[in-house]
Parts: C-alpha cells; structure tokens; sequence
C-alpha cells in the first residue's frame, strides 16, 4: 500500500470531520506544513481542537484557519504573534488553553509512547496547577500533566522517503518529531521525497512507522518572521 | 546615573563562566551575548531546538530553517547541534543548561517570578519561560526596576500570575544588583551615583545590603 499521495487535498481526504483534533508542526512560521494547513482550510471541516506551540500569524500558518473560524480550541504555548487570535480569545470565541512549551512538548511525546501521564515540576505554583494531581519525590513537589494524541497530525519535514521515512532541517524540526508519533493518522509534507534506500538509515529522524500519508510541498512560501541580519563588513551579532 | 539596558547587559555577562551553557530570554537578555568577556567560552541554547548559537546572518543569507526562539534568524557554529522541542526541554527541565538570563514583570523577595500574563489585558502565553525557571540551575532577571507607571516591580508579593515559585537567584536592573536565597534578598552593587537610599525608594521588596555597600 503505497504511502504516497498527489497533493495535499488527496493526503487529507477521508480523514477529516468536524470536531476533530489535530496537531501541527512547527516553531513560529519555522518547520509548518503549509500544504496541509491551507488544504485543512479548504476542507471547511469546523469545531476543530488545534495542538501546535503558536497559533501562525494573522495571514499564514494556523492564522488562516482562525479567519475562517474552523478552530474551537488552541492547545498552545505561546501566541503573542497573532492579534485576531488575541481579539477572538478576548471576546469569548475561541477557548484556549496554554501550556509551558516543555510540558507540551513532553505532553506529545508521552502521548505517541503510550504513556497516559507524566509528573513534572514545571507550572508547580502556578495557574498551570491549579486542579492537577501534586506529588512529591525526594521532598520536591511534582504535577501531573496527561499525555496528548490527535485525530490527525499535520508535520513538516525536509526529505522524506516513500516508507514515510523523515528528515527534518535544522530548527525547523522543533515539534514535528514528535506530533508523528500522536497522530491516529499522520500526514508528512516533505521538500524532497526520495526512493527507499536513498536516506542513510542511521540519519532518519523519524521513521516510518509514524508516517501514513506523504506528499511533497507544492510552492513553499517559508515566511521569515523576524528578519535579522549584520552587514557583510562588521562582524558580531 | 541608573544603568542602561546594555549596562544591565554587560552586567549580566559577567555571570557567565567558562564552560556554562546559557539560555537567554527575548528583549534585553539577547543582547548579553554581545558582551561575553574574552577568555570566557559559553554555548548559547535556543529552546526551539539548538545547541551553540551564532551571531545573526549576514544579509542575503538568512535561512527560513533557521530561527532562534525569539523567531529571528541566525547561523549555526561548528558545535552546533539540532534536537526537537521535547529532548530541548529535556535539556531545560533536566537540569542539563547552568544559566538562564530573562526578563521579568515581577520579582518577589522570596524570588517569585511573575513575566507572562497581565489578566484580561495580555494574552500571549509562558512560551518556555516555565519550564526555564524550573529546571536551570541558575536563573538571572534582567528588568527594568520601576514600571512606567513608576510602581514597584521588586516587590513583597506578586500580583500577576506566577512564572514560578521561589526561581529568581539575582536580579539586574538598572538600579544595581539583588542576590536572592533561602535568607532573603540582599543589595549587592548599585549603578553609579545610586545610593541605597535610592534603591529603598524605588523597590517594595525587603532587601539586606551586602558588605560591599556597607
């Protein structure tokens, strides 16, 4: 059965419905699969549950499908990028809830592990807390924090191979590793999808198994978001 | 006259020791990386997923694939190694990175951190700030020492919502220097022409002056 799909609308089809729970990739604009977003967009499936570290920006990323209102819920950490989001979450339209960028990404990890829950000190004393578990170890105090899956995860990788096998580039592999493993299904877009046997084993990021779908991005727009550069005579930062 | 934000920066990199590895915050905190003093070697860490920071790209080379956390691009160095977000946090929240530098709204006696979220106003998110201050070894404020309303920002008891509890080991303002521990707070350095008068006046926070100052 082959993995490979022709695009992003035809990696998608069949897996999506209303009220679902997805993750996607990606640190900022950095590492996010921009074909199956803007093809998740065009479903026009709604009341959807997004898990991904920020919520894009206004016009790219995850932004989009705030414009349309397809997302119910952001499971994030950090979404300072985003003023529609900021407004619809004022205004009571849009639920959200924050998590510290390690425990969400342990969240995720656990939750393709199969591990249901994990204690950690980070949020200890903080409204991060409040409600969960504490349990204390060697006389520090713990929280429990639950382990995440999706109905679909959306990643983003640089090469791939037909088996699903990935790798990703530098830092835009950021969470993408892990949203593979949470998926109940899991779609790749990779820059470079390449013939079994073409990837070194030894340098596969993320194998497989993870991967159900893949396809190769079609017109990449990699949005920088804060350009910064020096002039090319001075040196230092 | 009171320290400038590249004063409290300059400061701030004489905490840094041979060997350390660093993470800095957004704001202020970067900019400590312009002042690392010569013969001092430290690896900076960028939460997104890298070890052994470089300087920003020269223009026309800048790479979309390569952001620190702060979304800004910049380049790899020979040690640099990529990980994910978990085995980053891993790194954080193991106890693995000796220094973390950060801006804060709030700061306790105690050493209470407060720099996240203003209730009904910001709605931005901890990002990684949690996880920092629960797991590095050693945490440094950077701040300015007055809102600019004037209020207090060391203060007895914070009143924005916590970042963490009892984290902040020092911080630098541009007042002068704080030291936190179990025994409390205590005045270490002042700015030049500050006095500790001034610094009474200007902070809420109960504070103990330190030898130097004496």
């Amino acid at each position: 059965m082959s993995k490979v799909y022709k695009g992003a609308e035809a990696a998608l089809d069949g897996i999506l419905f209303d009220g679902m729970t997805i993750m996607a990739g990606g640190f900022g604009l950095c590492g996010i699969p921009e074909n199956l977003i803007a093809a998740l967009r065009d479903s026009g499936k709604t009341e959807i549950t997004a898990i991904s570290n920020n919520a894009g920006v206004d016009d790219f990323g995850l932004g989009l499908l705030l414009q349309t209102r397809q997302i119910k819920k952001m499971i994030s950490s950090y979404v300072g990028e985003n003023k529609e989001f900021e407004r619809q979450y004022l205004n009571d339209e849009l639920e959200l809830e924050f998590n510290p960028q390690g425990t969400m990404a342990e969240r995720i990890r656990a939750g393709g592990a199969g591990i249901p829950g994990f204690y950690t000190k980070t949020g200890v004393g903080t409204l991060v807390a409040e409600g969960k578990e504490h349990k204390d170890f060697d006389g520090e105090t713990f929280i429990l924090e639950t382990g995440l899956k999706a109905d679909v995860s959306l990643v983003k990788a640089w090469k791939g191979d037909k088996e699903g096998n990935l790798i990703f580039k530098k830092t835009a592999r950021n969470f993408n590793p892990m949203m593979a493993t949470a998926g109940k299904t899991t779609v790749a877009e990779v820059e470079e999808l390449v013939e079994v046997g073409e990837l070194d084993p030894d340098h596969i990021h993320t194998p497989g198994i993870f991967v159900q779908r893949i396809i190769v991005s079609q017109g990449l727009e990699k949005r920088i978001e804060q350009l910064t550069t020096r002039p090319k005579s001075k040196g230092g930062a | 006259m009171a320290w400038t934000r590249e004063d409290m920066a300059k400061r701030a990199a004489l905490e840094l020791i041979d060997g350390y590895y660093v993470n800095l915050g957004i704001g202020i905190p970067t900019l400590v990386a312009n002042f690392i003093p010569d013969g001092v070697d430290v690896t900076l860490q960028s939460e997104n997923g890298m070890l052994g920071m470089g300087p920003f790209p020269i223009e026309g080379e800048a790479d979309p694939d390569l952001i620190n956390a702060g979304k800004q691009t910049i380049t790899e160095l020979k040690r640099t190694s990529y990980f994910s977000s978990a085995d980053s946090f891993g790194m954080i929240r193991g106890g693995h990175i000796d220094l973390s530098i950060l801006g804060a709204m709030q700061v306790s006696e105690k050493g209470d951190l407060a720099n996240w979220m203003i209730p009904g106003k910001m709605v931005k998110g901890m990002g990684g700030a949690m996880d920092l201050v629960a797991g590095v070894k050693k945490v440094v404020v950077i701040m300015d020492h007055n809102a600019r309303d004037g209020s207090a920002k060391f203060i007895k008891e914070c009143t924005l919502p916590l970042t963490g509890v009892r984290v902040v080991d020092m911080i630098i303002s541009d007042v002068g220097v704080f030291t936190i521990n179990d025994d409390g707070a205590t005045l270490i350095e002042l700015a030049p022409d500050m006095t500790v008068d001034d610094a009474k006046a200007r902070t809420e926070a109960t504070f103990k002056i330190g030898e130097l100052l004496l």
